[in-house]
């Protein structure tokens, strides 16, 4: 492993990730050379190593350095690998206790199919309106003179990205619902409008999403240098030339990384919808949650672990694409 | 961006931004027949299980953040200092709760929590299980939050670490003769300040605004007070939802005064948003 890709920043914390200076990245590489090269060192030529480094790492190894990790895997494995085993256990297990995969075809069928695809109808569609208008709001903030503006965007965002669940649902009711204060205002409810709809309901989540997208891709926007630009205007490229050979591909990971974020976090959401909507809209934790609180028959429970084991499997794939583009935006913003 | 195009995108934002706020305020002070009135907020103190649940959350919140903290720093700090080999192993574990959605995680818990009576009702165990589900202080939803916080806690971690020489700190208080616990919470946490209270407060967040997890078990914090209360009287839970939001906002605020009052000069310009992140908290 090189020292480069233990390096490699996989926070987070991507408005702080993204934008270390180079100070910050020089001094990175400093440390984990030391350490992974050191044994290495010690065990091809059995000598004492000479460098600096290597004799610190071999003087502070910290008595037990698994035994401190050994709490977290306890309480992963307990309160996250028992759950997700019994999940995958009860998904695979049939009314008559035998193993089989009929839970898992019932939960891609009937109603739960309708369910699973409205989750992702709505998830996909949400997930581009965002990246869409988050990209924009991020532009017009990032391009702006007014520094004062692009810090009450950015702070506005971290706290309106957290604004999920049952409050943002209020929120909306209170505005649009049908006692909504919009609504009776300007009498919308005469015009066919109803927030306890798939369409209210994506207005609603892309509340959330918006500014979700805006952290994502405003530290990318930072890194846009502006001497690419001018460099594309002294060979004589235009505004679009720009855009499409050089603005757009290095923005590229952080927007589709960006896209699958969103993605997954109005495929996961729960609150917001039960809170509004109650069942009204066919969703996949919706149903989860009805089959979950025994609202049906006994028995379906199975059939709940199944469609949670297909939640599983599209979060994962999310997160498959999400976490190597996350790296790769990195590359050139570093 | 064309000229009138920034503008404009600034005018949709702020009001596709502003007006459910607004609105909802309006909601809540002005109530038809009777004129405006703060009677919404007032009532909040004296409603029914208000108290009762959101001293439940904040102390989930209390327990939930010590729980992350004590197992996700340690981890850390010894990934970083003693066992490279660790990094990767604990990157990957601090990521798989994102792959689980919380229903799916409730799904997966409710179904542990039913051997205790169904297959353990005999063994010993058996006490454990009920304990865990006390519904004064459900320690199963400790463990939950833990789970769910601890991608953005060991993130956040991770970052903060990345900017500390830890190596060298812990070196000068080991030869100044301190032992292994007392270079760390002495020469290495207070240097971890920001980044501590930046992974609380992701955790504090998420806990006090969780809503799965616990209705679906069963529980009753402060969330799922508020979606009970709002069947019979809605204005009052549209009051808290804004109080609620105030109060992150206000929270976020001081972190980040905090936060920029510690760093060095360039930092003011990359603006660190310590709540937003990943943003999947509590929906």
């Amino acid at each position: 492993m090189t020292p480069h890709s233990s390096a490699a920043p996989s926070g987070a914390v991507r408005a702080h990730d993204a934008r270390p200076a180079p100070a910050g990245a020089a001094h990175e590489a400093t440390p984990p050379a030391g350490t992974a090269g050191s044994p290495m060192i010690d065990g091809t030529t059995g000598r004492p190593a000479k460098t600096a480094p290597a004799r610190r790492a071999r003087r502070l190894p910290l008595p037990g350095g698994l035994f401190a990790a050994l709490p977290l895997f306890l309480v992963i494995g307990l309160a996250f690998g028992l759950p997700a085993l019994a999940m995958t256990d009860g998904a695979f297990t049939l009314a008559d206790g035998s193993y089989g995969l009929d839970n898992l075809s019932r939960s891609v069928d009937g109603a739960y199919r309708t369910a699973l695809l409205g989750s992702i109808e709505l998830s996909a569609l949400t997930a581009a309106g965002g990246t869409l208008f988050g990209l924009l709001l991020a532009q017009a903030v990032v391009s702006s003179r007014g520094r004062a503006l692009r810090e009450a965007v950015l702070t506005a965002s971290g706290v309106l990205a957290n604004f999920g669940g049952v409050p943002l649902a209020f929120a909306f009711v209170a505005t649009l619902g049908n006692a909504g204060v919009l609504t009776t205002s300007l009498g919308l409810g005469d015009h066919g409008w109803s927030l306890y709809s798939f369409w209210g309901l994506a207005l609603t989540y892309l509340y959330f999403l918006v500014p979700l997208m805006v952290l994502t891709v405003a530290p990318a926007l930072d890194g846009l240098r502006v001497q690419w630009r001018e460099a594309a205007r002294d060979c004589g490229a235009s505004a679009r030339q720009y855009w499409r050979h050089v603005g757009l591909p290095v923005l590229l990971p952080s927007l589709l990384g960006g896209f699958v974020l969103l993605f997954g976090s109005a495929f996961a959401a729960y609150a917001t919808a039960a809170a509004m909507v109650g069942s009204s809209v066919p969703l996949v934790t919706l149903q989860i949650a009805d089959a979950l609180s025994g609202n049906v028959l006994v028995g379906q429970e199975n059939v709940a672990l199944a469609l949670s084991l297909d939640m599983v499997v599209v979060a994962a794939l999310v997160m498959a694409v999400h976490l190597p583009l996350q790296r790769r935006s990195t590359r050139w913003l570093a | 961006m064309a000229r009138l195009g920034r503008p404009l995108v600034l005018l949709l934002a702020g009001i596709y931004f502003l007006v459910p706020l607004l609105a909802s305020t309006v909601f809540t002070v002005n109530i038809p027949g009777q004129g405006v009135t703060l009677s919404s907020y007032t009532r909040i103190f004296t409603a029914p299980g208000f108290t009762g649940s959101l001293l439940l959350s904040l102390g989930l919140a209390a327990a939930t953040v010590a729980l992350v903290l004590l197992i996700t720093v340690p981890a850390a700090v010894a990934a970083r200092l003693s066992a490279p080999r660790l990094r990767p192993v604990l990157e990957v574990v601090c990521t798989l709760p994102l792959v689980v959605p919380p229903v799916a995680l409730t799904a997966g818990l409710g179904t542990v929590l039913r051997w205790g009576p169904e297959k353990l009702s005999t063994t010993p165990l058996y006490q454990t299980f009920v304990a865990v589900q006390n519904p004064d202080f459900p320690l199963v939803l400790v463990l939950a939050y833990a789970v769910m916080a601890l991608p953005f806690v060991y993130r956040a971690l991770d970052a903060g670490l990345r900017s500390v020489d830890v190596r060298t700190l812990v070196e000068a208080a080991r030869d100044c003769g301190a032992s292994w616990p007392r270079a760390l919470v002495s020469a290495v946490l207070p240097n971890l300040r920001g980044t501590l209270l930046n992974a609380s407060f992701l955790t504090l967040a998420l806990v006090l605004g969780e809503f799965t997890v616990a209705s679906l078990l069963g529980f009753r914090p402060f969330a799922v007070w508020m979606v009970q209360a709002s069947g019979s009287d809605a204005r009052l839970s549209v009051a808290v939802s804004l109080l609620s939001l105030l109060l992150t906002w206000v929270l976020l605020l001081a972190l980040t005064t905090v936060g920029n009052r510690r760093r060095t000069p360039r930092s003011s310009r990359t603006f660190e948003v310590p709540a937003a992140s990943q943003g999947k908290t509590s929906r």
